[in-house]
């Protein structure tokens, strides 16, 4: 059996390889992100040369200056890779972490919008991550805007959204025209399904792949020397996913 | 100076003081929180740096803030904060949203004296739009007009409170590398630190201590309160309390859940101190 989170964790790490993409020197990984956690930790054990920083590791803090270091660190384009979600995402790939209806979140207010407003510009990469898919999450247009997913000429931006991995697919984003187009469909899902599910308009190619399962390899990683590295921080979701306990 | 217990400095925080606190994740005094709601402290402007999480939602919750400043509001693994999310809806308190480097500039630029600094970022996010405190201007070193950027106002709080592990006979206090309670200790005019233990001697005289002290140049007054941090973890001594966190944010999701919270574990163990 393969757990979502194994195939989500797979999914990002193949994401963090593209070799389309910027290269992903250092990532740093925020609080609330066990499986794009996951998902560095499986493209660093597999071998591949990749600083990680973990804003939230107890012991071996990577930071000695603070968290401040981070956003310095970004701020250089020393970062090239990060993880954002979000309560609402619209389809042109902004984020809403403040809450919904008038500002700041008069509706159902979320916890804010951390370092987003800065991460999404100054990152060459963001890879955006939610496991919940429905339209109360994928938005046609989020009620505020923590962090604009495209920015007019002239405004300083290093990168944007280079996928949206869901609980149901993986999107591409594509800045240019400010739209998403459907890249993989998870097991058990249609574009049909994924389009009842989604409130914001997407492009779908003629073919969609399957999203495809995480190798032996892959899952004998995730299940034992990725665990092993997350346990200390993430000891819930080690539980929860790997029945695994800190003391075992 | 050094101080008999945290509700000593506690009684140093005016009503409606500019107060900073760190995260969950670096070192907050829930000791000094919780003596501010024994003192029973009101109009109190919360800055998180950059979030905030525990000690602000029981310092909301006890009626003791007007305003909040701050990039997050969570209790983590825990969910949302209860008592801030209840407040914000009753228009209880006040919300400036901030995003967490624009909290560490506001900062920084306190740090050094300076009326402002830059910020990359910012713009086109609704953030943004809600600061009129903020403001955007061209980059003076690129060509005319071009190369918006944000700058944001130099902050001082009145008082920096965090948890450090130790103190020494001069007052220079000691936290590893949590520094960005350095920074707030440097920008604030005054800082007022729980600690775990006061040692002999001077960190400034150990190499190997002194990257990790803030001297007492910053620092306004000290008390001992063992476990001080807690529920928070404190460096390698200990760490995170998740079963009272999370007992915490049951309790919490109602004003009567919360007062009998407050009951059992603010006021019930002072009386009980005071009682021995």
């Amino acid at each position: 059996m393969i757990a979502p989170e194994e195939r989500l964790a797979a999914t990002l790490a193949r994401l963090i390889l593209d070799p389309a993409a910027p290269p992903a020197r250092h990532i740093a990984v925020g609080a609330a992100s066990p499986i794009p956690a996951a998902a560095c930790w499986l493209v660093k054990l597999m071998g591949h040369p990749v600083r990680l920083s973990l804003l939230h590791r107890r012991s071996g803090n990577p930071f000695t200056e603070g968290t401040r270091e981070l956003f310095d660190l970004t701020g250089q384009g020393r970062i090239d890779l990060f993880f954002l979600g979000g309560g609402q995402i619209d389809g042109q790939a902004n984020l809403n972490l403040v809450g919904t209806g008038e500002w700041p979140g008069m509706g159902v207010r979320f916890p804010g919008s951390f370092g987003s407003a800065f991460m999404y510009f100054m990152t060459p990469r963001t890879i955006l991550f939610r496991e919940e898919h429905s339209p109360r999450v994928l938005v046609e247009k989020v009620d505020n805007i923590s962090a604009p997913g495209v920015s007019p000429p002239g405004v300083f931006r290093r990168g944007t959204a280079q996928a949206l991995v869901t609980g149901r697919c993986v999107f591409r984003f594509h800045p240019e025209r400010a739209r998403f187009s459907l890249a993989s469909l998870h097991p058990g899902e249609t574009v049909e399904s994924v389009r009842e599910a989604t409130g914001f308009a997407f492009d779908v190619p003629e073919t969609v792949p399957q999203t495809p399962d995480p190798t032996e390899a892959e899952l004998a990683l995730l299940r034992g020397r990725v665990c092993d590295e997350m346990i200390e921080t993430y000891p819930e979701f080690c539980r929860r996913v790997w029945g695994r306990s800190r003391a075992a | 100076m050094m101080l008999q217990s945290p509700d000593a400095l506690a009684a140093l925080i005016p009503d409606g003081a500019l107060v900073a606190i760190p995260p969950d994740n670096s070192l907050p005094s829930v000791a000094i929180a919780k003596a501010l709601i024994r003192r029973g402290a009101r109009g109190l402007r919360l800055l998180g740096v950059p979030v905030s999480g525990f000690a602000t939602d029981i310092l909301i919750g006890a009626g003791c803030v007007a305003e909040v400043e701050t990039s997050a509001v969570s209790l983590g693994e825990a969910g949302f904060a209860p008592r801030f999310s209840a407040a914000l809806k009753e228009g209880r308190i006040t919300v400036r949203d901030a995003t967490c480097p624009a909290i560490h500039t506001m900062l920084q630029a306190a740090e050094k004296g300076v009326p402002f600094m830059p910020l990359r970022g910012l713009i086109g996010s609704d953030i943004l739009a809600n600061r009129p405190d903020w403001k955007v201007v061209p980059n003076p070193f690129a060509p005319a007009g071009e190369d918006p950027i944000v700058l944001l106002p130099a902050k001082q709080p009145d008082f920096a409170i965090f948890h450090a592990a130790m103190a020494d006979a001069e007052g220079n206090v000691w936290l590893g590398r949590r520094r960005e309670c350095a920074t707030i200790a440097h920008a604030s005019k005054a800082a007022l630190v729980t600690v775990e233990r006061i040692v002999e001697g001077s960190f400034l005289e150990d190499e190997r201590l002194a990257p990790g002290a803030i001297s007492a140049t910053y620092v306004t007054a000290t008390a001992i309160a063992e476990r001080g941090a807690h529920p928070v973890a404190l460096l390698d001594a200990y760490g995170f309390d998740q079963d009272y966190v999370s007992a915490y944010a049951r309790a919490a999701r109602t004003e009567e859940g919360f007062r009998a919270w407050l009951e059992a574990e603010v006021f019930a163990p002072a009386q009980k101190v005071a009682a021995e």
